[in-house]
């Protein structure tokens, strides 16, 4: 694989990653991660959706005029997440029941737009596909780590395998929304340390 | 017509065609399983808080109505070699902390609650949510709405509520005491006729 390619796909995982990193996809990050299964549902969802689009964007990009390039976005994004409501609907009941209204709201996550407008509307099909394959990932891991975090914290358990006793009393707050800006800006802070960002 | 118009529109809506056509093609491919996926759940309800039966309650599936015939629910009843084991009743109210919650009750056939199942809810996670676990759950098997009071202790009632989820809490005691009422107006007009 070529040094761009790799870069390509390298890239959305740590260094440029979507949630951590550029702070896009909030509504979604800090919503759906009470639990590290949601977090994981929502974050291959959504890396569903960036690879199918990016790629039909890709293939697409020289055909469409400038002045309406954000609506054919819009409607190809829109499209592919339905296709993906209905195949959880029909597939995955329980994960789709769990991630509700999420799960349509992908169609406006400025991960994928941003992508797209940023990114697969630029290159070829292949490095779009790179592309979104390594901010799918990237997304995914921010989301898994923190309902990882969240879960273990304000419900104490993982997976939905629980490890403290039934009447024990965690720290529920970080189920609810304010612990999710809690976990999310800890985790930010770290990464940022790691990074050498001052 | 504008020039520049011209192609802009078309391609749009040649975007929008293909996209619908992509759409329409899985929606045919998914209709099935959707509708199987949505039976499969509700028989998995009815299986779990009825215990067992060897009828398909979806066949004798019944309307029955509450007092004041205000609310619909659907009742299943559930048999073993044709006699009347237990009722399953589908019944809903709109009082959740996060709207409509839909609940599966099951009574036996002397009118105790066997056990329910929540089929779909808003509630909060971990808080909300947990009036589907054990530690509340517990407390409504073989409880009797006739001789207990089917309220959360804040309303003087004899149930525990979910600690901080006594707005939940309270929402699936309602839904449950909807389809009580409405198995007993079905009871009581069935045995007057």
């Amino acid at each position: 694989m070529s040094n761009t390619a790799m870069n390509n796909l390298t890239r959305g995982i740590v260094r440029e990653n979507p949630v951590l990193v550029m702070l896009l996809g909030m509504c979604p990050t800090l919503g759906v991660t009470t639990s590290a299964i949601n977090g994981l549902g929502m974050g291959l969802a959504t890396m569903f959706v960036l690879m199918m689009s990016n790629m039909a964007i890709s293939c697409v990009k020289k055909v469409i005029p400038d002045i309406v390039r954000i609506p054919s976005f819009i409607v190809i994004i829109a499209s592919f997440v339905t296709v993906l409501e209905m195949l959880m609907q029909a597939y995955t009941p329980d994960l789709y029941a769990a991630l509700g209204i999420y799960i349509p709201l992908i169609v406006v996550n400025c991960i994928i737009l941003g992508r797209a407008e940023a990114f697969a509307s630029k290159n070829t099909i292949f490095q779009s596909l790179l592309d979104a394959i390594g901010m799918g990932i990237g997304f995914t891991l921010a989301l898994v780590l923190l309902g990882s975090i969240r879960e273990v914290l304000g419900n104490g358990s993982i997976f939905g395998y629980s490890f403290v006793s039934e009447n024990a009393t965690p720290l529920l707050l970080f189920i609810m929304p304010p612990g999710a800006f809690l976990a999310l800006g800890g985790i930010i802070a770290v990464v940022n340390k790691l990074r050498g960002v001052n | 017509m504008n020039k520049d118009l011209f192609k802009p529109v078309i391609t749009l809506t040649c975007i929008a065609v293909i996209m619908a056509l992509v759409l329409g093609f899985v929606h045919r491919l998914t209709d099935e399983p959707i509708a199987l996926a949505k039976n499969q759940q509700e028989l998995d309800a009815i299986k779990l808080v009825t215990g067992e039966f060897d009828n398909d309650p979806f066949a004798e599936k019944m309307t029955i109505t509450t007092p004041n015939k205000k609310q619909k629910f659907i009742m299943y009843p559930a048999r073993i070699d044709g006699r009347l084991n237990a009722v399953a009743v589908k019944s809903y109210t709109n009082t959740g902390f996060g709207g409509r919650i839909d609940v599966m009750t099951g009574f036996n056939v002397d009118g105790s609650i066997n056990t329910f199942k929540i089929i779909s809810s808003h509630e909060t996670p971990g808080l909300g949510s947990k009036t589907d676990e054990p530690r509340f759950k517990g407390q409504l098997e073989g409880f009797h709405p006739n001789k207990q009071i089917l309220k959360v202790k804040q309303d003087g009632g004899d149930v525990d509520a979910v600690t901080a989820a006594t707005i939940s809490s309270r929402a699936v005691l309602r839904a449950i005491e909807r389809a009580y009422s409405a198995l007993q107006n079905f009871n009581t007009r069935d045995n007057n006729e």
